[in-house]
């Protein structure tokens, strides 16, 4: 692609045709993501209905395919209502704090080796200081709508990412022993080949306590105490309406894309397929089956997605004081326990890492 | 005990369980019924909008005895009476406000002359907030529609009172 934008470009400078190109991903990137959102909200009530025994979303276009886009629209025609005593600057600003991070996270994902955005090499801290700045979008929202409720909601959330950012950064620090690098694309490399020299195996407590941490982060059910409906009406965007709504929709869908993409790449393997290192299926007329390529990526992040949803579907929400000591008193030590003995294991040669 | 409980949780078995559940949910046969289009079927003795009927050569049957309001729960009918020239006493106005009716059918047991019924009508609507009172017109129209499904309905569940 970048190939041919060059050839056709050829009269400008390189620097150019390398603005261009990134203006061009990320666009491309910026409208996948949307449509994922758009598919993901379909696709998450359609499966909770399903695990309702409902059949979900059926009446707006063929099997209820359009219902997403019909609430969108629904969403964008309604009335903006800012509240009287509202701080209006921040009341408006606090939906993009909380998007902007969430959009701009994605500069540091691969897709696969050649396209990734921003290819920097300090991309696993980027991603962790990007992930924790959307909290302030969140408290933001709640401090500035001047409600008793938003408030509530806000300081449950802020109390929450501090404690479960601290989980997932331990668990990014075994990650980043056992890849070598902080560079996404190093540590899916340094995991090439079959389901086997994944990290989920030498890592398996942390890639538990990595998911379960990013569903916190993302505020999403069962850890979702920001929103907490039966005790605080809706948490912290309580007094946003409309398009202001939508927003804080889009980014908290947009996170858990983030969240799944990242445990699929992390911890099994990105692009990798499942089936690598199978020398049957490479030598006979499968060989497409052991390549790696988007799809595998695409496969393992729609997994993790159902997960999300899944549990959703099945779990009742968490006590404040529960979530707290599940935080501090169970995902904390076990990262810290891991981490020395992925020491041990690395001192002793063991794992995929022994080099 | 507590090593057992700790090895539960670590292992997250207690989610896992929670998990298969829902896992099993999800591929079950689903009971939706769509319903504008499928309808569930309705018992006889469905208790729904309320009607004024009449007996075969077309007379109202209301003989204006006000049991009906007398025992009604919700104090929803209003009866107002009067002698007719042929002597017999009929109502003049015979109001029911349906939002104040919470379809318990005591009406329609009490009534001695099998005046005031229940269809099994369920899905009706007004536009405007007075329509809520059915006035003795608008109860007979719809005793006059439906008559002969009611009368079926009562039919069917008189083997049973
Ligand atoms: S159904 Fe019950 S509440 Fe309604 S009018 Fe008859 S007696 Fe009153
Ligand atoms: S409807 Fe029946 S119970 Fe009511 S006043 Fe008329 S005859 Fe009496």
């Amino acid at each position: 692609m970048k190939e041919l934008l060059t050839s056709f470009l050829s009269f400008l400078d390189p620097q150019w045709i390398n603005l261009i190109w990134s203006l061009f991903q990320i666009a491309i990137v910026t409208v996948c993501l949307i449509l994922t959102v758009v598919f993901l909200v379909y696709f998450e009530r359609k499966v909770i209905g399903y695990m309702h025994s409902r059949v979900g979303p059926n009446r707006v276009g063929p099997k209820g395919t359009l219902q997403s886009i019909a609430d969108t629209i629904k969403l964008l025609l309604k009335e903006v209502i800012i509240p009287d005593k509202a701080d209006r600057f921040f009341f408006l600003l606090s939906p993009l704090l909380l998007l902007i991070p969430a959009l701009a996270a994605w500069a540091v994902v691969p897709f696969s080796p050649e396209f990734i955005i921003a290819d920097i090499n300090a991309g696993l801290l980027y991603l962790l200081a990007l992930t924790s700045f959307g909290v302030y979008g969140v408290i933001l929202a709640g401090w500035a709508s001047n409600s008793k409720y938003a408030f509530l909601g806000s300081m449950r959330a802020a109390a929450q990412m501090v404690a479960y950012e601290i989980a997932m950064g331990f668990a990014l620090v075994g990650v980043l022993m056992a890849g070598g690098s902080l560079k996404l694309g190093e540590i899916v490399a340094a995991q090439s080949g079959g389901v086997l020299s994944w990290f989920w195996i030498p890592l398996f407590p942390l890639f538990i306590v990595y998911f379960i941490s990013g569903i916190a982060e993302t505020n999403r059910h069962p850890f979702d105490l920001a929103e907490g409906e039966a005790e605080i009406v809706a948490g912290f965007h309580v007094e946003y309406s409309g398009i202001g709504f939508a927003i804080f929709f889009l980014a908290e869908y947009i996170n858990m894309a983030l969240i799944s993409v990242l445990t699929s790449i992390l911890f099994l393997g990105g692009w990798e397929s499942f089936f690598a290192g199978i020398s049957f299926l490479e030598t006979s007329g499968f060989s497409f089956l052991t390549e790696p390529s988007l799809f595998w990526l695409l496969l393992k992040t729609l997994f993790f997605l159902f997960v999300f949803i899944w549990l959703r579907a099945s779990f009742p929400r968490y006590r404040y004081d529960q979530l707290m000591s599940l935080g501090w008193k169970v995902l904390i030590p076990i990262t810290i326990l891991w981490i020395g003995v992925e020491c041990v294991m690395y001192v002793m040669q063991i794992g995929p890492w022994s080099v | 005990m507590k090593i057992i409980q700790l090895i539960k949780k670590l292992t997250l078995i207690d989610f896992i369980k929670g998990f298969i559940v829902t896992l099993k949910a999800f591929f079950r046969r689903k009971v939706t019924v769509q319903y504008p289009e499928v309808k569930t079927p309705l018992s006889p003795r469905f208790r729904g909008k309320l009607a004024l009927m009449r007996y075969d050569n077309g007379e109202e049957r209301c003989i204006a005895c006000k049991l009906c309001s007398a025992v009604c729960p919700a104090q929803a009918i209003t009866i107002e009476s009067e002698e007719r020239t042929d002597g017999s006493r009929r109502t003049v106005k015979f109001d029911i406000d349906a939002f104040k009716c919470i379809y318990c059918g005591f009406c329609e047991e009490a009534c001695p002359v099998d005046s005031i019924v229940e269809t099994n009508i369920f899905e009706y609507h007004m536009t405007e907030n007075q329509q809520r009172i059915q006035t003795k017109e608008m109860l007979l129209a719809t005793g006059d529609q439906y008559r002969d499904q009611t009368i079926e309905n009562k039919k069917k569940d008189s083997r049973y009172r």
